[in-house]
């Protein structure tokens, strides 16, 4: 398996250039966000507020993390299912946000809105937090404090490993490897 | 009659879900390494190799496997001859359920609408069964709702048969796909009414892996539906292979003449589940 790096924020190029079942490692700034916060991005920018972070190129990784132990950077941080926030995810795309790290099937209007404004989602392997949280080099708590962990966060990666699920030329990893390993008549 | 203290109790489940969240359990490490030599796909293989060294990571560390360390689901086995004394026994499992999650993920809404985090991961939910005797046995789950959220339950008309609760199992396993953290574990509760099937479906959660049921009619349907996951082609996360469970466990319950209910409670690749006897 060939592992190129890329880096977040992502530009146009780097998004072109995946392809669906592509393993990458990703080294960058990144934002986090799951359910709630989701919910309050989504309401500020119905009101026309400003947001808390950037949008543009930038990669969104649905996580809320276990408790740092005294002295670690982060807790175990390993991806959460990702459907549950493609009710909000248009908007963020809209905005120009180039990347999407989770776990899980994509709505068919997500996956739309992913070739139509060049973004990329990824999967990371949920279940393997305590690995993942080691190639997380720093955190810092951006908005949302009082949401615990499902507040939006900072992180710094490096070679994060993820593997292209949905690609911007309408590629889906999880259809593709599904057909290549069913036996039909199941 | 035998008295048990319940600071005794709080500090004894305090102390299993602390090792729940950090330890998988050695059935489920054995049939992973089992699936590993099994899984055909080359990313396949890779996850369940990352997954077994996240899971010895994990523990070496003393931290959780998985950052969503769950919702604490107690089964308590409690003899009749047992007298708690020192206070409220519920009260104390609950605190001992905070102490555990001080260190754990707040995975907790105390209103399901108002959705405002409990702040300490209580309230765990708690299930008796008295039993004969002076023992007080405690399983702990800590159930991660990635897998509980695609979960189903249906009640059918006896009518669909066998082969509409195999239709069930299988239609909810390929719609979770990768959302569930697949390899799964398989609960599956058939038979009694709304709430106990349910109930059912997560007791068959608790049964080691490789353990089979009793009735050979069912044991043979486990197997079936076993071999029908694993042909549909998920794999280990949904990234394609013949390892989509590593088991299907089925409770039975008796039932109405009017009724053939079905529940499928899934597990994930992390399964969080230990015991304690006092």
């Amino acid at each position: 398996m060939s592992q190129r790096t890329i880096r977040a924020p992502l530009d146009d190029a780097t998004v072109l250039s995946l392809r669906a079942g592509e393993q990458v490692l990703l080294t960058g700034r990144i934002y986090t966000a799951r359910d709630a916060a989701h919910q309050r991005l989504f309401e500020a920018l119905q009101r026309g507020a400003s947001l808390p972070l950037p949008l543009a190129g930038q990669v969104i990784y649905y996580v809320g993390p276990a408790p740092a132990r005294s002295g670690a950077v982060i807790g175990p941080a390993g991806p959460t299912t990702s459907g549950r926030m493609d009710p909000y995810t248009l908007p963020l795309l809209e905005r120009g946000v180039a990347g999407l790290i989770g776990k899980g099937i994509r709505s068919a209007e997500v996956k739309q809105a992913l070739i139509r404004h060049t973004a990329v989602y990824f999967g990371a392997v949920g279940g393997a937090a305590a690995l993942l949280a080691r190639q997380i080099r720093s955190s810092r708590l951006l908005a949302y404090a009082d949401l615990g962990s499902e507040a939006i966060r900072v992180l710094e990666v490096e070679e994060f490993p993820l593997f292209v699920i949905n690609d911007c030329h309408g590629g889906d990893a999880y259809e593709a490897a599904k057909a290549a390993y069913r036996v039909s008549g199941g | 009659m035998r008295t048990i203290a319940v600071s005794e109790v709080r500090q004894a489940v305090g102390d299993l879900l602390r090792r729940a969240a950090h330890h998988l359990p050695e059935d489920y490490l054995a049939a992973m390494r089992d699936a590993r030599g099994r899984e055909q796909s080359p990313t396949g293989q890779q996850v369940i190799e990352l997954l077994l060294e996240n899971a010895s990571y994990a523990e070496a560390e003393e931290i959780p496997t998985c950052q969503d360390t769950g919702m604490a689901i107690l089964f308590i086995e409690v003899g009749q001859d047992v007298h708690f004394s020192g206070g409220e026994i519920e009260a104390a499992l609950q605190a001992a359920t905070r102490d555990a999650y001080a260190d754990l993920r707040k995975s907790v809404v105390s209103d399901p609408l108002l959705r405002i985090n409990s702040g300490d991961n209580s309230p765990a939910l708690i299930h008796w069964r008295i039993v004969a005797g002076e023992r007080l046995r405690i399983t702990a789950l800590q159930k991660g709702f990635g897998a509980e959220l695609m979960s189903r339950v249906q009640m059918f008309p006896p009518s669909v048969g066998v082969e509409g609760a195999r239709r069930f199992v299988l239609e909810t396993v390929e719609r979770a796909g990768p959302n569930a953290c697949p390899p799964l574990i398989v609960g599956v509760g058939i038979g009694g009414s709304l709430d106990s099937v349910g109930l059912a479906a997560k007791k068959a959660l608790l049964r080691p892996i490789g353990s089979v049921n009793p009735a050979p009619h069912i044991a043979e349907l486990e197997d079936d539906l076993l071999g029908a996951i694993n042909r549909l082609g998920i794999g280990p996360q949904g990234l394609g292979g013949v390892v989509t469970a590593l088991a299907v466990q089925i409770e039975t319950l008796a039932t109405h003449i009017a009724a053939l209910p079905v529940a499928v409670n899934l597990n994930c690749s992390a399964p969080r589940r230990a015991s304690v006897e006092l």
